[in-house]
């Protein structure tokens, strides 16, 4: 053993191949990373906030979140870590479908993010009514949430993967307010059922199936007749609504960005005062 | 009734642990972590260089008291639901043997270290309690009809639990923000006190009482001997050391799951239940970092104890120590 590695050459060899392989890979970064997310120098893993895991870790968070977010449909993270852990394959279709616009590959390659730092509010809140940015801080007042309230990815392994998730999240409540639905549990199953349709990923899947069990007889009949079937069309025959920029079109006119997504007006009006106190 | 069932099941945990014994010198520890600590004890570096160990991580010394903060700060309200999941509820039958084997009388005094969320000073209270009613009991057994001399001289006993004092004290305020609402909520209302402090610089003075504990607590801790040294100080003569933490595994098959356990599912349980897989994370290297029952024990009598016992448990170990 000892002549195998006096040979630089084997040496070298040896090392890279060490150095590649996952198993050290992992290791490596399983060993680096502790740090606080108040800490300034360089984060560990792929991206700030990623967490690396094996394959028996991925499962049984998504069997934990499942359980979760199920008992408790507040826990956004739970939902959050469920949507990452399953949705490797959705994620990568998604992938493909952004590259294959020309506004989706702008995105990827400049990265926007939605946040209050990056809104410029007062000049949205002086655009005219039914434009898209009025109409979004609207919804942003009526429902009062903040974009800065999502959870950040963590489990997925893939820094491109990864920020497609994150502009999903982000993407969710420019949904709300391109579909028109509140944030009150009806609003919110609608919103699945499109994404469900549009994204094809199982965190969307299992809310649109299992959101429906916390309706009462009213809501349900309102999503099964027209909602659902509306949400449901409209997501499937729909733009990639992750390959919009919507930070440059806030000027533009709801109804007009409907029409570019080939999204129909909701046919219910769902106003915000729905929304029923934390129950069940 | 519930004294007693603890007794059944402790004496059944005992007899099942039993042949977990740790063999006094071959232990295959893993390399490197036992030197953890004397390592950064050795002041061979400047102030400024002295590095310890936060989980796989290197720290600055004065980093990681700072960051153990916030871990626990993080994790305060969620502590004992993830303790009973983590450990299965295995961890209160750990708490329930140092309980017995501390077998404390009334009129003794408790410092419960890094006690936190209370779970070894509501023990002793209990236990104490118990005691008393035992004591109650067996006179008013013995006695027949007693006369009202006899009577009117118990009157004074009955404030008897007020003698026997547990202090808590815990450098996180956080932690026993949660032990004083568990303590209001089981109706405690006398002889506990609840105290911020670091154990490596205590706030009280010298020989002020019967038991030290600190359980789990001690490898958080940015100087194990500073903390030792401390409890020396608190502690009366003849007063005892009791350490209960997380040790290494002797059996290699048992050692291997629980590897897999620690930092397979752990981190997992942390993220699902607490929302925190960091935390948890570091929990589970600190275990890996602290020094084995040998050199714990030889660090405790280096101090000045006497009489160092420990006892292993799945794992996890008790020390017992006397101080004369």
């Amino acid at each position: 053993m000892w002549q195998c590695l006096s040979n630089p050459f084997i040496r070298l060899n040896q090392t890279q191949s060490y150095l590649t392989s996952k198993w050290f890979k992992a290791l490596l970064v399983h060993r680096l990373f502790t740090s606080g997310a108040e800490l300034t120098y360089s984060y560990d893993g792929l991206y700030p906030g990623h967490i690396q895991t094996t394959s028996f870790q991925k499962a049984l968070l998504a069997v934990g979140s499942g359980v979760a977010a199920l008992q408790d449909p507040y826990r956004h993270d739970m939902v959050a870590v469920l949507g990452e852990t399953t949705g490797h394959l959705a994620l990568i279709n998604l992938r493909e479908r952004m590259k294959n616009d020309p506004e989706g590959y702008t995105i990827l390659t400049e990265r926007p993010r939605i946040r209050l730092s990056t809104l410029d509010l007062e000049k949205m809140a002086s655009l005219p009514d039914e434009s898209f940015g009025r109409e979004y801080l609207r919804f942003l007042e009526e429902n009062k949430v903040t974009p800065d309230s999502r959870a950040e990815v963590k489990f997925v392994d893939n820094e491109e993967l990864a920020y497609i998730m994150l502009r999903y999240r982000e993407v969710h409540d420019l949904l709300h307010t391109l579909l028109g639905m509140p944030t009150n549990m009806l609003g919110e199953v609608a919103v699945k059922w499109f994404e469900a349709a549009q994204t094809g990923l199982p965190m969307c899947a299992l809310g649109a199936v299992l959101g429906p069990l916390r309706l009462n007889a009213s809501r349900l009949q309102s999503l099964f007749t027209s909602l659902g079937p509306w949400a449901l069309q409209n997501g499937r025959r729909a733009r990639c609504v992750l390959s919009i920029f919507y930070e440059r079109r806030w000027e533009q006119s709801l109804e007009d960005l409907r029409r570019e997504l080939n999204i129909e007006p909701p046919p219910l009006t769902l106003s915000a005062s729905n929304k029923r106190r934390r129950q069940i | 009734m519930a004294a007693s069932v603890r007794l059944l099941v402790r004496r059944l945990a005992r007899l099942s642990h039993k042949n977990i014994t740790s063999s006094a010198a071959t232990v295959s520890c893993r390399p490197g972590c036992c030197l953890g600590p004397s390592s950064s004890r050795c002041i061979s570096d400047t102030a400024e260089d002295r590095s310890t160990h936060f989980g796989f991580e290197k720290v600055p010394e004065a980093e990681k008291a700072k960051r153990v903060y916030k871990v626990f700060e993080n994790v305060a309200q969620k502590y004992d639901v993830m303790n009973d999941a983590m450990s299965l509820g295995v961890h209160r039958l750990w708490k329930d043997m140092l309980l017995h084997v501390m077998h404390p009388q009334p009129g003794a005094r408790l410092l419960d270290v890094a006690g936190g969320t209370g779970d070894i000073s509501f023990r002793f209270l209990d236990y104490i309690l118990y005691q008393q009613e035992r004591r109650k009991r067996r006179a008013a057994a013995s006695s027949q009809t007693p006369s009202w001399q006899d009577i009117s001289d118990k009157y004074p006993t009955e404030d008897r639990p007020q003698e026997s004092r547990a202090v808590v004290c815990d450098i996180n305020k956080e932690m026993l923000k949660v032990g004083k609402q568990r303590a209001d909520s089981m109706g405690i209302t006398s002889g506990l006190s609840w105290v911020v402090g670091d154990a490596e610089e205590l706030p009280f003075d010298d020989d002020q009482f019967d038991i030290y504990t600190i359980a789990f607590g001690i490898r958080n801790v940015t100087h194990i001997d500073q903390t030792l040294q401390e409890a020396l100080r608190v502690l009366k003569p003849g007063g005892r050391f009791m350490c209960l933490e997380f040790s290494k595994v002797t059996n290699p098959v048992l050692a291997k799951l629980y590897d897999v356990y620690s930092f397979q599912v752990i981190p997992v349980l942390g993220e699902v239940i607490a929302g925190d897989w960091k935390s948890y994370q570091y929990l589970v290297e600190s275990i890996r970092k602290f020094p084995d029952q040998e050199e714990f024990k030889g660090m405790i009598e280096d101090t000045g104890f006497f009489c160092v016992q420990y006892f292993n448990f799945t794992g996890s170990i008790l020390h017992q120590v006397f101080l004369q």
